[in-house]
């Protein structure tokens, strides 16, 4: 099927975008890389009267080094995402869950702001963000509606509910900020039946090892309820621990506490905390091997 | 209506487009490039793979205006000179078709992986074309085909080839 008809714009710098949407009111939709809009598009799930695209906008497209932290564009493709030697360097979780998405076309045009704002629990991107500590930086309307103005909101807050973030009307996601972690391993585990399927269930780590000792571990569930989840009691279960198998396969045992996974045709909920214990297992292993 | 100024398999095109018309309507309706084929409603099987500005996509889940000011090459646009492409003839050889409906969208999607990683292990061909679904020959001979491509397409591998027309369309990661 063709999507119903819509109005087309392609702003060039974040203010156009904003007022875009403000003109555009209720019934506009921000097009990204278009890999989850356009489906939906098609399949006439949704029927926008004005489609704002984002891809002309240069100041929205690519990664960069501020302080202690790295910058990524909310337009960075995933192909770009994965290829970045900055992200490699000091955020490689966030690099190695790109890897995971979908397939080769669509990391092509898929974007990274565009994966987290839609934020489907399955979605690959949203667990590393949230373990990573991600900040995502939002504009919109300045506070006496004259202008444009940005705020910033941490990951534990930006994810909501079922798709659905802190991103509020008229606003869009312009940047995700990582703190880097340098010389941290990392893995992303992920369970599926077939190949580009949606994750099952999905576990992204990401550990500091000092001298065979874990001293700091971060980890962040994928479809394990509405948002992604921090396995809190895992991480604090690791620290202080040698990295042997015994050891992380215990305090993995962990993994599912304060998850509320859902059940359908793939799974069924204890399975679905079964697979977080034991991908938690796994991706700890191989963060710190 | 939309004002859109592309170049598909090396000519240039404007149009007139409405903003919701998908690539693979403007190409196959439009431009009359059939070759390129629409398989699923929904951006799983990859039979519309084209390159657009040297990248695989899906032109299912590209506007035709988003495309505008781009390049974009078809199966369509792969022959040079009454040749076919390496990537094509070793499709031919290796009779990595049956109904031949994902070939176009595999040839593709194969010439962009090999763009990315000139001499692929099995399991690198089997996730590179990952995105593309083939419901009869159970992927062997296909995979065997982009072995079979890769082979020939190795910088010197074949002093008689046409290397030169063939980088020219390599596409990939170029």
């Amino acid at each position: 099927m063709i999507p119903a008809q819509f109005d087309y714009v392609r702003p060039t710098t974040v203010e156009e975008a904003i007022q875009a949407l403000r003109d555009g009111g209720d019934d506009a939709k921000l097009l990204a890389g278009g890999q989850s809009l356009l489906p939906v598009l098609r399949l006439r799930m949704a029927d926008p009267s004005l489609i704002i695209d984002l891809g002309g906008i240069p100041e929205l497209k690519g990664v960069r080094e501020e302080g202690n932290e790295v910058v990524v564009g909310a337009m960075t493709s995933h192909y770009d995402v994965t290829r970045d030697d900055t992200l490699r360097q000091h955020v490689a979780l966030i690099q190695e869950a790109t890897k995971t998405v979908a397939d080769p076309q669509v990391r092509h045009k898929g974007t990274l702001g565009g994966a987290l704002a839609h934020a489907d629990p399955a979605g690959d991107l949203a667990a590393p963000a949230l373990a990573l500590d991600a900040q995502f930086v939002i504009a919109g309307p300045s506070q006496d509606g004259s202008g444009t103005g940005t705020r910033t909101v941490g990951a534990a807050d930006f994810f909501e509910d079922y798709f659905t973030t802190a991103i509020g009307e008229g606003e869009l996601l312009t940047e995700i900020r990582f703190p880097k972690y340098t010389g941290w391993g990392a893995r992303y585990e992920k369970f599926n039946r077939v190949a580009q399927a949606w994750s099952i269930v999905a576990v992204a780590a990401t550990v500091k090892v000092d001298g065979g000792t874990i001293s700091d571990a971060r980890i962040g569930l994928t479809n394990m309820a509405g948002t992604p989840v921090r396995a809190r009691a895992v991480e604090s279960a690791l620290v202080g621990q040698s990295a042997t198998e015994e050891n992380v396969r215990k305090a993995a045992q962990a993994a599912a506490e304060g998850t509320s996974p859902t059940a359908d045709a793939d799974a069924g909920s204890d399975y679905r905390e079964h697979l977080a214990r034991v991908l938690t297992g796994r991706a700890v292993l191989a963060a710190a091997g | 209506m939309a004002r859109i100024r592309t170049t598909v398999d090396g000519l240039v095109y404007e149009d007139d487009v409405e903003p919701r018309m998908l690539l693979v309507q403007y190409l196959r309706e439009r431009l009359g490039k059939t070759g390129t084929v629409i398989g699923c409603d929904t951006s799983n099987c990859g039979a519309c793979t084209v390159h657009l500005d040297g990248l695989s996509v899906k032109s299912c889940s590209v506007l035709a205006v988003q495309a505008n000011g781009s390049e974009v090459l078809t199966i369509e646009g792969l022959e040079r000179d009454g040749q076919l492409h390496p990537m094509q003839q070793a499709f031919h050889d290796n009779h990595a078709l049956q109904c031949g409906y994902c070939t176009p969208g595999m040839i593709m999607q194969s010439i962009d992986l090999l763009g990315e990683n000139p001499d692929p292990s099995e399991q690198e061909i089997r996730e590179g074309i990952e995105g593309n679904l083939c419901r009869c020959t159970g992927y062997q001979n296909i995979v065997r085909a982009v072995q079979d491509a890769a082979s020939k397409m190795k910088p010197g591998a074949s002093a008689t080839a046409d290397s030169g027309a063939k980088q020219t369309v390599a596409g990939g990661g170029a």
